[in-house]
């Protein structure tokens, strides 16, 4: 019987399936962080039971710490309380913890697959949406709430409805200046922000196969703005070169028998998704948010939807409200817009591809003076390999300023906030109203998109200066 | 952990006529900090709700604010509960008093959540959602009834729709038992199983 890549891991995970009910499933490896465990060791304490498999489960302090300063105590009452509260819960459950001044703290979607922990056929949760990032590797990875947080610690075990599958597939070189942020923006913007809910996706084609790991994992992390439970990409050598030798992987004779098992997983040819949409990579160009939602999306060159021209009552009313948030008008171009801001960090884009990336725009450049910028590593360990190979002080050159890992920007729980009313060209993933802060008005892009911002002070488009790094 | 069983929810309703309500508006991530399930409720929609922030200065166009709407039912515009997977977006709609979210499209993770927290997602079709918001602007003191054991959800005036719940999930809120208490109670079975697992 052939399978979708999808149906073979999640098969291997069933325990059981309740009749006319959801399945009892599996879980190989929990990432747990301070915002949404508290509550689900709060619920194991009062039903007084242990963490069952201490071992599977993995913590870290990221989305409500500082980027400045983390040697100090932070210095926000709550926030303080709320790390020293995984501090503690992990200590107490034998969780192991990798916390503030830890060489391996960072945002749980970068470490996990940085250290090797994030393997090929598992199955991966955390209480963030985000954790589709993980399927990048093969992996059926998704994000869950808190009460599924404390029923993975109970029993290693969740109750899931099979979701059906939807593969994407891309074809074709890409253009210059365009990368994977771009490649899922579109897809969204064409998709929906609600247009794979219920589905699994399985990205493939000749342009994934072309992606780096860090591209992948962009790709795959924001699989959760259209909807989707989950993105993954089958692993193939790029994948394979990536997890060697890092740190939690098997080594020696035991990877060799890992990377046997782990090269049967593919969709096989005649497997039949629910779904199947194909994209040609050489119609994709640099893209931009304009509006409150990741499917809200369009070229740099493009113009902002007109509500005027919306036929369905509802989707007007809905565009009209968003460009009100935003301060934008129907037809009216971004390129040229003043920022007076830059987001370059998240879960999304902050991995040492996106950083090398970025210093290949800036080498040599001065940053525009009127416009704030905030840099901020996915982890301790990019952190270090930017200093290993020298870009901070291309960075520095520049006029730009690093700070610490932390999920900072991408959420504003920190005080790391896009004030009201001001814009934010953001690698993050989110576009919400309010998200960097109350009033905050996000532009996601990628850090290419990023980075010309941050020089221009303005929506810019970064192609025009690839063709003059080419002139030279 | 035992929880109050659901049955038939008779009550006037909130209209929040807005679509792709993301969980980031339920409750900003600015009042995650707390460790307890409690209060989140006087937060629900805190951005829509207060000008800059500020409880004395609520929006007067924003519908919890609106005196003449009010009761256990929030019936909200399609793709509600998108983005992150906070369950405290679920804690917060329970805690200001919601039992009920109506909706033609909810998103995964937020309908999961809200089971968890015995909210009742009743997904209806679009057509039926403008049945439900025409008749709670009409008139603000009409009763909606949802009718859990039925799977039934109607107007006063007879207006009325099947609605879709996975059984065990029903059975669940029907009598209080939550996912946590059924995986314990198979323990068992899951050590079983993990004995002829690898990974
Ligand atoms: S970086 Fe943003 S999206 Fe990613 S885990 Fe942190 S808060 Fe969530």
């Amino acid at each position: 019987m052939s399978k979708t890549l999808f149906e073979k891991i999640w098969d291997k995970h069933v325990v059981t399936s309740i009749p006319d009910g959801p399945d009892v499933f599996y879980i190989d490896k929990h990432f747990i962080h301070e915002v949404t465990s508290p509550q689900a060791f709060a619920g194991l304490e009062r039903r007084g039971l242990p963490v069952f498999h201490p071992q599977k489960t993995i913590a870290t302090t990221d989305h409500n710490v500082p980027t400045i300063h983390q040697e100090l105590p932070i210095r926000e009452e709550l926030s303080r309380r709320q790390v020293q509260k995984l501090n503690e819960n992990c200590a107490k459950f034998g969780v192991e913890l990798y916390g503030l001044g830890h060489p391996f703290q960072g945002i749980v979607h970068i470490i996990g697959p940085e250290l090797g922990i994030t393997q090929p056929g598992m199955t991966i949760v955390c209480g963030d949406s985000h954790t589709s990032t993980h399927g990048a590797f093969g992996t059926i990875a998704f994000g869950i709430g808190t009460s599924e947080v404390e029923m993975v610690m109970a029993t290693q075990c969740i109750l899931q409805n099979r979701p059906k599958v939807m593969r994407i597939n891309i074809e074709g070189a890409l253009h210059k200046g365009v990368v994977s942020k771009d490649i899922i923006l579109q897809i969204i913007s064409q998709i929906s922000a609600s247009g794979a809910t219920g589905y699994f996706v399985e990205y493939a084609g000749s342009t994934i196969r072309g992606l780096s790991m860090e591209a992948r994992m962009t790709i795959c992390n924001m699989s959760i703005e259209m909807g989707a439970r989950g993105g993954m990409i089958a692993p193939d050598e790029t994948t394979f070169s990536y997890m060697h030798d890092r740190h939690f992987m098997p080594k020696g004779a035991e990877w060799d028998k890992k990377l046997m098992e782990w090269k049967k997983l593919y969709s096989d040819p005649d497997a039949v998704f629910d779904k199947e949409i194909t994209f040609d990579a050489a119609a994709i160009e640099p893209m931009i948010t304009y509006g409150t939602n990741p499917g809200m999306g369009i070229r740099i060159t493009g113009v902002v939807p007109n509500p005027e021209n919306e036929t369905d009552e509802s989707e007007r009313n809905n565009l009209k409200k968003s460009l009100k948030y935003m301060g934008l008008e129907g037809g009216q171009r971004l390129l040229g817009m003043k920022v007076q801001n830059v987001f370059i960090g998240s879960c999304t884009n902050s991995r040492i591809e996106d950083f090398r990336l970025i210093a290949s725009v800036i080498k040599g450049k001065k940053k525009d003076p009127d416009t704030r910028v905030l840099i901020v590593p996915g982890s301790q360990q990019v952190a270090a390999q930017i200093r290993a190979e020298g870009l901070d002080k291309v960075f520095e050159e520049s006029g730009f300023a690093i700070r610490q890992p932390g999920c900072s920007a991408c959420l504003g729980m920190n005080e790391d906030k896009v004030p009201p009313g001001e814009y934010c060209i953001s690698t993050s993933n989110r576009n919400f109203e309010g998200r960097q802060g109350p009033g905050a008005r996000t532009l996601l892009a990628s850090p290419l998109t990023a980075a010309a911002a941050a020089l221009t002070g303005k929506v810019s488009d970064v192609r025009s200066f690839l063709d003059e790094q080419n002139g030279n | 952990m035992n929880k109050n069983p659901i049955s038939v929810i008779s009550s006037t309703a909130v209209p929040l006529n807005v679509e792709n309500v993301d969980t980031d508006q339920i409750i900003p991530a600015r009042f995650l900090k707390a460790t307890t399930r409690e209060g989140f409720g006087k937060n629900l929609f805190r951005d829509w709700r207060y000008e800059k922030n500020d409880e004395k200065n609520p929006k007067k166009d924003f519908v919890l604010n609106n005196p003449v709407y009010s009761g256990k039912i929030l019936v909200a515009g399609k793709n509600f509960g998108c983005g992150s997977s906070r369950e405290h977006a679920a804690w917060a709609i329970k805690d200001y008093g919601f039992d009920v979210v109506v909706s033609s499209f909810f998103a995964d993770i937020f309908k999961n959540n809200a089971l968890n927290n015995f909210i009742v997602p009743v997904k209806v079709s679009p057509e039926f959602l403008n049945v439900l918001f025409g008749a709670i602007e009409k008139d603000p003191s009409t009763v909606i009834t949802v009718d859990l054991p039925q799977q039934t959800i109607s107007t006063e005036n007879g207006k009325s729709e099947v609605f879709e719940i996975n059984k065990y999930k029903k059975t669940c809120l029907m009598n209080g038992y939550d996912d946590i208490d059924y995986l314990l109670s198979i323990r068992q079975e899951i050590e079983i199983f993990e004995k002829d697992y690898k990974n």
